[in-house]
């Protein structure tokens, strides 16, 4: 096994245990800053799978951006902590992971018989240059799409979070 | 080299049925949308070890709308969630059982 194999394998563990955490977390602030942790191993981990401006891009967007918006909700909305309660628990948390373990198994099957299970991945790199030329010249329409969601996304989160009478019945 | 093809996937089916269970089991809004952060996550590590194996690069311009789909949703997701907590006071899940007209 080479270097590579063995971040690999770190980054995998280190990626698993953050979500781990964050899922099982009762405070909503931990279970965030686990995520952010495995961001940023993920980030990492496109940065050994060939795709530096990825990396970057998961690193800005989503560790910094998304993760940081989640931290202002939970401190503007002064969210507490979600209170043990053992049977809820188990009612809640059982069928989850029953469900996930069958989906799991399927999964590995698939994977299993799907094709280049013994392929090793070979050590690549895309450039970010070569990268936004190919995006800008096969994919400038969904570029373009991309530019609309997010201004449709922008007018939603204003006149949803508009303190107007807008909605206001209670 | 770096490692087989299959245990990325592996990885990545396993990061995304955690991002499920976490979307199913907590009854914290927020929660469940942090669930849904990581399954799109493993999706994007999905689309990026494909674009390595085949050496073709759509997989990653893939993984550039996706970051954008995702900054959308988890805008419009959070204002819905202020919205809701100023309506019911609450972003538990369990707490919205009253129809009001």
């Amino acid at each position: 096994m080479t270097i590579f194999g063995i971040i690999f394998y770190v980054l995998a563990a280190i990626i698993l245990i953050a979500t781990v955490l964050s899922i099982t977390r009762r405070t909503v602030m931990h279970a965030i800053i686990y995520v952010v942790i495995s961001f940023f191993a993920m980030a990492v981990l496109f940065y050994l799978l060939g795709a530096p401006f990825l990396a970057l891009l998961e690193v800005i967007i989503y560790a910094g951006a998304i993760m940081v918006l989640f931290i202002f909700i939970v401190m503007m909305l002064r969210v507490e902590a979600t209170p043990f309660v053992p049977g809820q628990w188990l009612r809640q948390w059982f069928p989850a992971v029953v469900l996930s373990l069958i989906s799991l198994f399927i999964m590995g099957i698939l994977i299993w018989q799907g094709p280049g299970r013994d392929a090793t991945l070979p050590l690549a790199m895309a450039a970010p240059r070569a990268l936004g030329q190919f995006l800008l010249q096969h994919y400038w329409l969904a570029v373009e799409i991309a530019s609309l969601l997010l201004f449709v996304a922008l007018v939603g989160a204003y006149y949803l979070g508009h303190k107007g009478d807008s909605g206001e019945k209670s | 080299m770096i490692v087989p093809y299959s245990h990325v996937l592996i990885l990545a089916s396993i990061i995304f049925i955690l991002g499920a269970a976490c979307a199913v089991a907590r009854r914290n809004l927020i929660m469940i949308l942090v669930g849904v952060e990581i399954m799109l996550n493993a999706a994007a590590l999905v689309f990026i070890s494909a674009s390595l194996f085949w050496q073709k690069l759509p997989g990653q311009a893939f993984v550039i709308f996706l970051f954008a789909v995702a900054a959308a949703e988890v805008a419009t997701g959070l204002a819905l969630i202020v919205h809701i907590q100023r309506r019911t006071g609450s972003v538990i899940s369990d707490d919205y059982n009253h129809m009001k007209g």
